[in-house]
C-alpha cells in the first residue's frame, strides 16, 4: 500500500497539530504550488528531498508498440526528478524486502 | 523555486497559519516522503505523480585513482513518474514559458 495525500494529512494532524482540515488543505497545496511552477516553466529544488527539473525534448519516430505502425512522438515538455544526496544515500542503505 | 520560497507561497495562501508552522508542514510532509522511500514505500498523489525504488542489479565498478576492480553491490535508486494531470498542464502551456530555475 502506498502513502497518499490522505497519508501525509495524517501526519501533520498527529506530528504538528494541524486540524483535519488544515492538514488536508496544506497538503493540497504543496502538490498544487508545484505543479503551478513547472506549468510556468519553473523548476522546483527540494533541498533534503530533490529537483523537479524540465526539459524539451524534440519530436522523434515512434512505434505504436502493438500494431508495428509508425507514429510520430510530438515534441514535448517533460518533468524529471534528480534525487538530492540525503535522499539517495538513505534509499541506497534499503536492503529490499524480499 | 527553492524550499524557502514554496514556504512563503503556501503561508500568503494560509494566512491563519503561523509562518513557522507552514514551514514546519513542509519540512514534515518532505520528511515523510524520504522516510517512506528510504523504507521501500511507494508514494502516489493523484494528479501529481509516483515515487518508488527503482533496482539496480550488482556490477563490477573500478576504483578511478588505482584502476583496481571493485564489487558494486544491488542498490535502489528513487524513481518519479509524472502523473497525467502534471504531464499535460506543463506540456500545455511549454510554448509561453522559458524554463528558469
Amino acid at each position: 500500500m502506498a502513502l497518499t495525500k490522505a497519508d501525509f494529512a495524517e501526519k501533520l494532524f498527529d506530528e504538528l497539530g494541524l486540524n483535519k482540515r488544515e492538514a488536508k488543505d496544506m497538503v493540497e497545496m504543496f502538490f498544487e504550488e508545484i505543479k503551478g511552477s513547472l506549468e510556468h516553466g519553473e523548476q522546483v529544488k527540494l533541498s533534503g528531498f530533490g529537483k523537479f527539473e524540465l526539459r524539451d525534448k524534440s519530436s522523434r519516430p515512434g512505434r505504436n508498440p502493438k500494431t508495428g505502425e509508425e507514429i510520430p512522438i510530438t515534441a514535448r515538455r517533460v518533468v524529471t526528478f534528480r534525487s538530492g544526496q540525503k535522499l539517495k544515500a538513505r534509499v541506497e542503505a534499503y536492503a529490499g524486502a524480499e | 523555486m527553492t524550499k524557502s520560497q514554496l514556504i512563503e507561497a503556501l503561508a500568503k495562501q494560509q494566512p491563519h497559519l503561523a509562518a513557522k508552522d507552514v514551514e514546519l508542514a513542509v519540512k514534515c510532509i518532505i520528511e515523510n516522503m524520504n522516510q517512506a522511500l528510504s523504507s521501500g514505500e511507494r508514494i502516489e498523489i493523484r494528479g501529481f505523480g509516483s515515487f518508488s525504488l527503482h533496482k539496480r542489479p550488482p556490477r563490477m565498478g573500478r576504483n578511478p585513482k588505482t584502476g583496481e576492480s571493485v564489487e558494486l553491490a544491488e542498490k535502489h535508486v528513487p524513481h518519479f513518474k509524472p502523473g497525467k494531470e502534471l504531464r499535460d498542464r506543463v506540456d500545455f502551456s511549454s510554448s509561453k514559458y522559458k524554463i528558469v530555475d
